[in-house]
């Protein structure tokens, strides 16, 4: 499997990174030669095979739905870029 | 004081014959005088560490002492330490102050271990040489033009090097095992579950876990009782009585089965390395030990089943890092988007963006079945392969690297290189399974490492294993020169 560039610039925007116009045949060729690597996988005949979600195939466990943390907002928005009135603040959305 | 090992230190201590302050006095001279050359530190907690000897110090007085009061450990960077910049090895998190603790920092500080300091490592512990790092590589304190290992690099430097009694780390596709050999040391990664993963910042969810990194498999067991268990913080940390880890080191190996598989001892192995790892096993049989050939046919499939796997979790996980409520944030934002786009791509380095771009397109619309669905299939196989072998034999060992050490600079350029170096290791994270890594006869001066893999949850059979061993060889002993 070989990305063209338009293929980066695409995969680029659904991670929300930036690529720059002279990074993309780099970056291209770096990835390809990933998935030429992981392209061994599909030799494997993996008809009838069970996908393997957890290794030791153990179900979601539940608890009460009871409150357990107490709100530590000041704390958390003390790391924040930016916040003001106990809000984080991100460039204008809605025009 | 640096070469004693944890009950030794924590026996001199409790006699008086020195104090926690000057236990930690004494680590925090060696790493301002040593650690220049390694790099094994981002950040040395100089005044909490002397705050908390102090205290630890009247805990002892008091008899009052846990088995670890008074010890001064690493932290891998990548676990959260409420009060102390948790970076990750990136600079998207450069500037992050955790105000948790991870439940394993909890853990540990509630056993009395006190926080010397953070332990450099691969950003986001996506690597296998600590080149990754945003705060610079580490050098291997046995050739410091040679790589430690990654992604737990510093954690293993520091403690080869003598700069913590014992330290953290985690491991996804070999980043505990493979800097252990790399370094020298016993490094151990549980069954997935067996440590809580709360607070150790997600690489790939159903790969992560957290072990010990220390001198001995005997420091092993202290460190690893500490830290395993249950946690209700963390869903998939399973819900298994932890043994007493120390109470079966010594048990006799008379009768216990060593399957070698073949495949790990295939064309892409190191003669040299080789021969080191057949003398250990033959000091297994010397032991009363049994060597069964056993195989594990789909080997060659968990580099390219990992580099699906992992990068698709690691695509989703670090999705959070959006430059709005923590860690890094570009200047001047046109829109949110730019926003996104400009904080990420200035936080993250090169090889974590070509990992969530991987994943990405692993995950995206019409590649899912041919990508991650297939890659889960093929890790049932891979897991499969080893629950046969488990039928026939009680432990399987093998290289934890094909290679010792390789140089610095050597691989960085080519990713695809660099991950077949984690062949040996990979396929344990996908199946989930407990492996460690154990020094034995060092090639050239350099370290190697075996590797012993249990069936789920025997960790306590794998101390016991590595520590037999170590009962009658001393490759665990030596340190590296400059570092005595």
């Amino acid at each position: 499997m070989s990305l063209a560039r338009d293929d980066v610039e695409k995969i680029a925007h659904l991670a929300r990174l930036a690529v720059s116009e002279d990074e993309l045949d780099s970056v291209a060729a770096g990835l390809s030669d990933i998935l030429q690597m992981v392209e061994q996988m599909s030799a494997v005949d993996t008809e009838g095979v069970t996908p393997m979600a957890h290794p030791l195939h153990m179900v979601q466990p539940l608890r009460p739905d009871r409150v357990s943390e107490e709100n530590q907002r000041e704390l958390f928005q003390s790391i924040a870029p930016q916040t003001e009135d106990g809000l984080y603040l991100v460039p204008k959305v809605i025009e | 004081m640096h070469n004693k090992s944890i009950s030794e230190l924590a026996a001199g201590l409790r006699a008086g014959e020195f104090s926690s302050v000057e236990l930690v006095q004494h680590y925090l001279e060696r790493i301002s005088s040593l650690d220049p050359q390694l790099n094994s530190y981002i950040s040395v907690c100089n005044e909490t560490a002397l705050e908390q000897a102090a205290h630890a110090d009247q805990q002892i007085a008091a008899g009052d002492a846990n088995p670890l009061t008074g010890l001064p450990i690493a932290q891998k960077d990548i676990f959260c330490t409420k009060g102390v910049k948790t970076s990750c090895g990136s600079h998207m998190l450069d500037k992050f102050i955790s105000p948790y603790d991870a439940t394993v920092v909890a853990r540990m500080k509630q056993a009395g271990a006190i926080t010397l300091g953070k332990a450099n490592m691969d950003e986001f512990a996506m690597g296998s040489s600590n080149e990754t790092s945003w705060y610079g590589p580490v050098k291997n304190p046995w050739d410091l033009e040679k790589v430690p290992g990654g992604s737990s690099g510093g954690s293993a430097a520091a403690v080869a090097a003598r700069l913590c009694v014992a330290a953290t780390g985690t491991d996804t596709g070999g980043s505990i095992r493979q800097p252990a050999a790399f370094c020298g040391i016993t490094g151990m990664k549980p069954t997935y579950g067996r440590v809580s993963r709360y607070g150790m910042i997600a690489f790939a969810s159903s790969l992560d876990q957290g072990g010990p990194m220390t001198r001995s498999a005997e420091d092993a067991a202290i460190l690893l009782q500490a830290m395993a268990g249950v946690d209700p913080h963390d869903s998939t940390s399973v819900d298994e009585p932890v043994p007493n880890y120390s109470a079966t080191l010594n048990d006799d190996l008379s009768g216990l089965k060593i399957g070698l598989p073949k495949e790990y001892f295939d064309s892409g192995l190191d003669d040299q390395v080789a021969k080191s790892i057949e003398e250990a096993i033959e000091e297994y049989k010397k032991l009363g030990a049994e060597v069964v050939d056993v195989s594990l046919p789909n080997t060659g499939l968990a580099v390219p089943t990992y580099y699906v796997v992992a990068p698709a979790e690691c695509s989703s996980n670090l999705a959070r890092f959006d430059g709005v409520r923590y860690g890094h944030r570009c200047e001047d934002p046109q829109d949110l988007e730019d926003l996104y786009k400009r904080s990420r791509s200035e936080g993250f380095g090169a090889e974590v963006k070509r990992r969530i771009m991987i994943g990405t397109y692993a995950l995206s619309a019409g590649y899912y079945d041919a990508y991650y669905l297939k890659a889960q299939q093929i890790r049932h196989l891979i897991s499969d392969d080893f629950k046969q072998a488990f039928e026939q034999v009680d432990v399987i060992m093998g290289p934890t690297t094909p290679t010792t050490a390789f140089g610095i600079g050597e691989k960085a350029d080519d990713p695809v290189t660099m991950y077949l170096s984690d062949i040996y290791t990979i396929a344990v994270n996908l199946a989930g399974l407990p492996g460690m890594s154990i020094p034995v006869r060092p090639v050239d001066g350099r370290p190697v490492g075996l590797q012993i893999i249990g069936n789920y949850f025997a960790e306590a059979r794998l101390l016991n294993v590595a520590h037999r061993l170590q009962q009658t060889t001393d490759w665990h002993q030596s340190a590296p020169g400059g570092f005595e």
